[in-house]
Order: structure tokens, then C-alpha cells, then sequence
């Protein structure tokens, strides 16, 4: 058979909307958040900037404490990772480990800064002929200002875009399908900001080399859709495309939204650039333009604070820094019943243990739960294979037998079956009758299984060694060998030199 | 600064629990049980409710042994399942201790000794039905005309009195009250060299399958559409038990219908259409894929038309089912579906 090479399909991307297995449709609950216009909180008392917030590496801190920091002033290097910038001007009241907004509620190397409420700039360098400007400029630009992906991966953008160079890029997607229930804020984006998404896209385009942009945003955003495409026709950008696709949970996850666009997979052990394929967050696309076009670095985002504990749910532009417990004032505080606080959605996102936790480029989302959102906690049931999770499961794994697998350590088994292919989106877990935290065990499952291949390499690093040495001790043994008869013989050659001289010496003498 | 207590993701509340599953299959069996009542009179719902208790007894027991923790177990349903499942298939006026028997093989061997819920091999309520009917082919075959035609009808009282004293108040005993099932008639009537259409001269047949069971099936069906469209049961289970079932007995129907019966026929007679929506579709003891499942059921069903044809028995579900519950392993092994981008 003769097959179509994937990454023309894929040069059609958008074109036609595919499916892709299982999912859920969930109730969106984003309406709540999206009734007032975004606005800028008032500057919080004290900022904490995490030296940790994107994919990679910490960042060293350039500041320390007593100096006086502008705003956007950069406050933490990391060379293959994305820069660190002060949110706003004042005093680095201290560098010191804090509370860092993290699943595990560890703590890491965070800047203090005590806002000086000035607001005064560090000069700003914006890069005017952006359309024309060299992809390098463009890519060197996005690390300075500390670009990450702020879907929530915050993967450095740059990397993003230097490993697109390398790879031949055709088509850039950007996501604008936000398919958590509750947030809003890319909505929110895409509504206010439409011509600042069409710049980002123009820019990082060109940065990437690509030919097309398809912009995926679900079906059920309303104004959205001729906000961008509106957009889109005064930048007089025909090779931009928005797409409705249709909202089923977690279509906005890169895998599946790549799946929906092209009804190609990614290579499990590949990525987007694969296809020809890069995707970016719209959020992240407008931060490109404002980086590019005025020099702002990624100091500030959309965040949703919303959920049934909080009293006037919204959406702020907030500082990265700004304790959560700020934001949530700004809303007018919580609800009587609050009983949860979690940064990101209710399917994926994780629940901190204190409303201390600063803002991060990554936080799309602040969402206060009450019990009744969460329920009491379930008796945790047998499996009754009942299948429902594997009809969930958009990579198509069958959770049951992982499950399985996980618990009796059968780690081969589970590697075989597709535990790296887990994607973490939450399906299985939330349509599980026996209420076991699939998910959970995954992720101890995929972390045996790292630390399993990390072991085997070290074994194979260990027994290459032992063979090498072996190696080298038995050739200095058969040298050690061959000099010894190389010598033996040469003394023996030597005796019977002498012997025979002495037999010559002695006949002579004889005679 | 305010302290919050952490959890897992999801942050929300589960949609379904195993009890509500459990409880939508004993909603789905309810139109079959009162037809089944309304053709063969109260003696069922005598045998759903000793079932019933008996299955709690044992799990109760089992439970208690294995020191797990009574009230999430017995409150998920899962025996109460098995129990009607099992009822379901016996004659309604079998001795009490018959379901004494079965239940406890049911829900203390092929349950909990295989590791209790979600760990058994085979499908309890099978492995209950077919312990007592090989163990006690007489009382298990003692089975009731449908009441249209029945000379005598027993009533809740003497049908209470028939299963627990065994003595039947009518003249002319067991013999007067019991007639061989649609299935057995046509099995011996074929045996001894009848015809099928002969022998579907007698009232004992309807339309299709034997009277007052093909209602009884339908009925059945009925609640099995329900599980489909509470997505509790996947259709490749049912379509491919009936439609391997009607395919198979097809060419055998066409090249001789004087000794094979009409394929539906087959599928509205004994304990297809429940097996094929409710007991062949038992998650735990069945497939996994689609594929695998549609593999399973078309297993349960070929084997259930073999032992009607050339087996011993008359209706071979039950045993079809725990044959097929045995590859079940094998067969996810080989369907399991292509995880996303390998």
C-alpha cells in the first residue's frame, strides 16, 4: 500500500475536523468568569517571583536583597531556559526558599519584592520592523523576555521555535481551545485582544519559517470566532485560519487538538514537529507580539479566579508574584464554603495547601471548590472492569489493565501497554464507578518506570565499564604474557648463543 | 493567608458509583421478571428473594472471613446481581436449598475465593447454575408449563409450599404440575426422528420461540436496550451473541428444516436473549476491547448453538459463558486496541 507521507496530510490541517477516541463531555461552568471585563487587581503588598516557573531548569538570581529592581528588569538567567523578570519596580526585600506553586507543595528560590508602587520601566527595546525582522532576532527576543507556553507546560517558547527551524515547520497551530471546565481566561484573551493573537501568530510564523496558521478554538465561544477572524482579515493575513472544533474534553490537549485538525497522531515517542506541526497557546501568542513589538517581557498574564468559592468570579490580569490570596480579595474574597483551592482546572489541575502561593506563568487558573463541588471523599472500591475509562481514554490505553499492572509491579507489562502514552487528563479517573485514583497511580507508575530506565542505563553504563576494564586487564595480561616469552626466549636465544659460543670456544680450545 | 486541605485531581465529584451500575441491571431485569411472572406464575419471585438472601449470607460470611469491611460490599448490589441472575435460570418451583447450594458456590467459590469483587474468573451466577444442574439434574429440570395452558396453577402459597416441602398439593404430584421446557421438547422430538414442524404443532411453542418465554425474552431485551442507552453494556455483546447464534444455525435451518429449527427460533428460546444482555455482558468475566468483546459473545454464542445441536443438554448458555470466561484472558491479549501514536 502505497501511504500519503504524514506531514503533507498534515499541511492540511483544519481543513476538515476529525475525532479522536473517548473523551468527555463535561459542563463547562466558564460563563460565571466571563460577565465583567478583565481589569489589573491593585499592586499587591509583596511580590514573590518563583526563580523556577518554566519547564527546565531554576534560574540564577541576578538580584539580590536591598537592590532596587525596575519593572521588567531581569531578575533571573538561565541560558537553554527562559529568563526571569521583575513584575513590577521597587526593593528585593530578599532571595530566599519559598512556598513555590507546585503539585507537591515543595518550596524553591523565589525573589521578594516589595513594590515601590512607581511603576517605572526599565527601557524598553521593541523591534520595529517585526515582519521583517530575521527569525534569529525574533527567537533571541523570546528568551530574553522569558516566553513560556502559557497553556500551562511552560515550555521556554524559544526552544519551541529553534527546534521548529531545525525541523521545517509548515504549520503553526494555536490553541485557543480551552477545554477544562471553568477557565476562561484564553477566551477572555481572544474576546479583548484578537489583533495582539494575529500579530503574535504573524511574528512567531516567522520565526518559525511556517507557511500557515490555524487557530483552534471551540465551538461553544461565541464571539470568539469572528473577533479573531475579523482580526485576522484587517492584518489582511490570509494564511491565518480559524477553526471551531467541537468541545469534548481535553481537546485543547496538544495530542488530541493535532489529532482533531489533521486526524494524524503524534509518534508516541516524537513530537508535533514530526508532522511539520508546532503548537502554541493563543495567550502565548499574544505575549510574542508585546515582547516583540514593545519589548515587555512575560511579567504579567490572564488569570480566571473563579469556582463556587469565590464571590464574584472573573478574570484579572495579574503580576506574576502576586499571592493568590490578593487575587481572591480582588474578587471580593471567598465563599462560606470553600473547602479546596486548586491552580489550574478541576480535571488536570492540582490543589495547594495555602492562598500564600504566588502567581506563576504558569496559573491560568485560581479555582476555589466547596465541598459540594468535591464531594466527600469516596470509598475507593475493586475494579470491575467495567471498561468505562478505556472509552474514555483518548490515548486509547485500556486504564484497567494499568491499574492492574501498576499494583501488582508488573512494569514490563505496563510499559508495554502504553503507560508513557498517558497523558494525565483525568478521563478515566472521573468516569471510574469504583472511584480509584487512576490517575495517581499512574503517575507513581510512569515515575517507576523513569526511574527503572534511568537504572538500566546506569547498570549498561556499569557493565560496559566492568567489560572495558576486564578488557584492558586481560590484553595487559596476554601483553604482560608475550613480553615474558618475548624475554624468556630472548635469554634462552641468549644462553644458547653463549652456549654455543662457549661449545665454539671450548672445540677451539680443544683443538 | 488561609490553609486548605489538598486532594487529588479530578477536583469533582464522580458521576457514578458500582452500586448505581449494579442497581441500573436490576432496574433493566424488572420488565423480564414480571413477565416471566405474569407466563409462569409467583414461584420465581419465591426463588429471586431465597437467592437474595442466601447470596448476602455467603458474601456477609465471606466478607467476614476475608476481614474486609461489610457495608461498602454488601451495599454495592454486586451479589444481589448474581442471586436474580441465577434465579432467573432455574425452574420456578426448585427445592429451596437449591439456591442454598448454588449461592454459596456462587458467591463464596467462584467470588470470593478467586479474590471477591472484580477478581472472579468465571461469572458467578454461571458457575452457581451450573454446579446445582449438574449436581441435581431432577429438581433442576422439574420446569412449568406457561400458565395459559397449565391444568393446574399454583399460587403464591402453594408455590411457597411446593419449593420448601417439596410436596406438591395437586393430584398426580410433580408429574401433574411440570412439562418439559420448549427446548427439550424439541431436542427429544428431533432425537427420536421428528419433524420441527411437527413438532411446533404443539402448544408449547409460539411464534418464534417456545410460548410464553419468547415474551418473557422480549421483555428481557427490553431492559437490555435500557443498559445500552445507560451505556452500562456495550452492544457488541448482545448483537454478536444473537447474530452469531441466527448466522450459525442459518445454513444448517436452510439445508434441512424438517431436524433444525428456525434460527430465531434459537434466539427466543431458553436463556439467549438474558445471556446475551446480561450475563455475557458481566465486565468482569468477560472482555475488555470491543473487539475482544465482540470475539467473547460470538464464542458464547457459537458454543451455546453446538451444545443445543450435538451436546447433552438442551440449552447450553451457561456453559458457553464459562467456556468463553476462560479465553476471555487470552483473548485481551490479542485485541488489545493500538495505544495513540504506536
Amino acid at each position: 500500500m502505497n501511504f500519503a507521507d504524514p506531514i503533507d496530510i498534515a499541511r492540511d490541517a483544519g481543513k476538515r475536523t476529525h475525532h479522536f477516541h473517548g473523551g468527555l463531555r463535561l459542563r463547562h461552568n466558564k460563563r460565571i468568569s466571563c460577565q465583567v471585563p478583565v481589569e489589573r487587581p491593585p499592586l499587591p503588598d509583596i511580590l514573590v517571583v518563583p526563580l523556577l516557573q518554566h519547564a527546565g531548569e531554576t534560574a540564577e538570581p541576578l538580584v539580590k536583597a536591598g537592590d532596587r529592581v525596575l519593572k521588567g528588569q531581569q531578575i533571573g538567567h538561565c541560558e537553554p531556559c527562559a529568563a526571569v523578570h521583575a513584575p513590577t519596580s521597587g526593593t528585593v526585600e530578599a532571595v530566599e526558599d519559598r512556598l513555590m506553586t507546585h503539585a507537591s507543595g515543595m518550596t524553591g528560590p523565589c525573589v521578594i519584592i516589595r513594590p515601590d508602587r512607581k511603576e517605572q520601566w526599565v527601557e524598553l527595546e521593541p523591534i520595529h520592523d517585526v515582519l521583517t525582522a530575521s527569525p534569529d532576532s525574533l527567537i533571541i527576543r523570546l528568551q530574553e523576555c522569558g516566553l513560556a507556553g502559557l497553556g500551562g507546560a511552560v515550555f521556554p517558547t524559544h526552544a519551541k521555535a529553534l527546534d521548529g527551524l531545525e525541523r521545517k515547520i509548515h504549520t503553526l497551530i494555536l490553541n485557543g481551545a480551552e477545554c477544562e471546565p471553568y477557565i476562561s481566561c484564553d477566551e477572555m484573551l481572544m474576546r479583548e485582544q484578537p489583533d495582539k493573537i494575529i500579530l503574535g501568530a504573524r511574528i512567531l510564523r516567522r520565526a518559525l519559517g511556517a507557511e500557515r496558521v490555524v487557530i483552534a478554538i471551540e465551538d461553544q465561544m461565541g464571539a470568539v470566532y469572528a473577533a479573531l477572524a475579523y482580526a485576522a482579515k484587517c492584518a489582511e493575513c490570509k494564511s491565518i485560519t480559524v477553526v471551531k472544533i467541537t468541545k469534548i474534553y481535553p481537546e485543547g490537549g496538544e495530542r488530541q487538538l493535532i489529532q482533531v485538525l489533521t486526524g494524524l497522531e503524534v509518534p508516541a515517542d516524537g513530537r508535533p514537529s514530526d508532522l511539520g506541526l508546532v503548537c502554541q497557546n493563543v495567550a502565548t501568542a499574544a505575549a510574542v507580539a508585546e515582547a516583540v513589538t514593545e519589548g515587555k517581557p512575560l511579567i504579567e498574564r490572564y488569570v480566571t479566579v473563579t469556582g463556587n468559592g469565590i464571590s464574584q468570579p472573573r478574570n484579572l490580569l495579574a503580576l506574576i508574584g502576586t499571592p493568590f490570596s490578593h487575587l481572591v480579595k480582588a474578587c471580593g474574597g471567598y465563599t462560606a464554603h470553600v473547602a479546596r483551592l486548586v491552580v489550574g482546572g478541576p480535571m488536570m489541575g492540582y490543589a495547594v495547601s495555602n492562598d500564600a502561593t504566588p502567581m506563576v506563568k504558569a496559573a491560568n487558573c485560581i479555582l476555589a471548590l466547596t465541598q459540594s463541588d468535591i464531594a466527600a471523599p469516596q470509598v475507593e472500591m475493586p475494579c470491575i472492569r467495567c471498561g468505562e475509562c478505556a472509552r474514555a481514554c483518548p490515548a486509547t490505553l485500556l486504564p484497567q489493565q494499568l491499574h492492574m499492572q501498576i499494583k501488582n509491579r508488573l512494569w514490563d507489562e505496563a510499559e508495554e501497554y502504553g503507560l508513557t502514552a498517558c497523558i494525565e487528563c483525568g478521563c478515566c479517573d472521573f468516569v471510574c464507578p469504583s472511584h480509584i485514583p487512576l490517575v495517581e497511580w499512574f503517575r507513581y507508575g510512569k515515575g517507576e518506570l523513569h526511574q527503572r530506565a534511568i537504572e538500566t542505563q546506569a547498570t549498561l553504563l556499569a557493565r560496559e565499564r566492568f567489560e572495558a576494564r576486564e578488557a584492558r586487564l586481560t590484553r595487559k595480561k596476554l601483553e604482560l604474557a608475550e613480553k615474558m616469552s618475548r624475554r624468556k626466549q630472548m635469554l634462552k636465544d641468549k644462553a644458547a648463543h653463549k652456549e654455543a659460543a662457549e661449545k665454539a670456544h671450548g672445540s677451539s680450545a680443544d683443538a | 493567608m488561609r490553609s486548605f486541605q489538598t486532594g487529588a485531581a479530578p477536583h469533582m465529584s464522580p458521576q457514578i458509583t458500582v452500586a448505581k451500575v449494579m442497581l441500573q441491571v436490576l432496574v433493566a431485569l424488572l420488565p423480564g421478571i414480571v413477565a416471566y411472572t405474569w407466563f409462569f406464575g409467583p414461584g420465581m419471585l419465591i426463588q429471586i428473594l431465597l437467592a437474595i438472601v442466601f447470596a448476602l449470607v455467603f458474601e456477609s460470611l465471606m466478607l467476614r472471613m476475608r476481614g474486609l469491611p461489610l457495608k461498602p460490599f454488601i451495599n454495592d448490589y454486586s451479589a444481589v446481581v448474581t442471586a436474580v441472575l441465577f434465579a432467573l435460570c432455574i425452574p420456578p418451583l426448585a427445592p429451596w436449598w437449591i439456591s442454598c447450594i448454588a449461592m454459596l458456590f456462587a458467591i463464596g467459590f467462584a467470588k470470593h475465593l478467586y479474590g471477591g469483587l472484580g477478581q472472579n474468573v468465571f461469572n458467578p451466577a454461571m458457575v452457581g447454575y451450573v454446579v446445582v444442574l449438574i449436581s441435581f439434574p431432577q429438581a433442576m429440570t422439574a420446569w412449568l408449563p406457561p400458565l395459559a395452558f397449565a391444568e393446574h396453577s399454583l399460587g403464591l402459597f402453594d408455590s411457597l409450599l411446593v419449593i420448601f416441602t417439596g410436596h406438591v398439593p395437586v393430584a398426580g404430584g410433580w408429574d401433574a404440575i411440570t412439562q418439559a421446557t420448549p427446548l427439550d421438547t424439541l431436542k427429544t422430538g428431533v432425537d427420536s426422528g421428528r419433524m420441527v414442524s411437527e413438532i411446533r404443532q404443539s402448544p408449547l411453542f409460539g411464534d418464534f420461540g417456545g410460548m410464553g418465554w419468547e415474551w418473557t425474552a422480549n421483555w428481557f431485551a427490553l431492559g437490555g436496550f435500557f443498559l445500552l442507552y445507560k451505556r452500562v453494556i456495550s452492544w457488541q455483546v448482545p448483537v454478536a451473541v444473537i447474530a452469531s447464534v441466527i448466522l450459525l444455525s442459518l445454513p444448517f435451518w436452510l439445508a434441512d428444516p424438517d431436524s433444525n429449527p428456525f434460527p430465531m427460533q434459537h434466539v427466543f428460546s431458553g436463556a439467549l436473549v438474558l445471556a446475551a444482555f446480561f450475563i455475557a455482558t458481566d465486565p468482569v468475566s468477560g472482555c475488555v476491547s470491543n473487539t475482544g468483546r465482540l470475539i467473547f459473545a460470538a464464542g458464547v454464542g457459537t458454543i451455546t448453538l453446538v451444545i443445543r445441536r450435538w451436546g447433552g443438554y438442551p440449552d447450553g448458555v451457561a456453559f458457553a459463558v464459562l467456556l468463553m470466561n476462560m479465553a476471555a484472558p487470552l483473548i485481551d491479549r490479542y485485541t488489545r486496541p493500538r495505544v495513540y501514536g504506536k
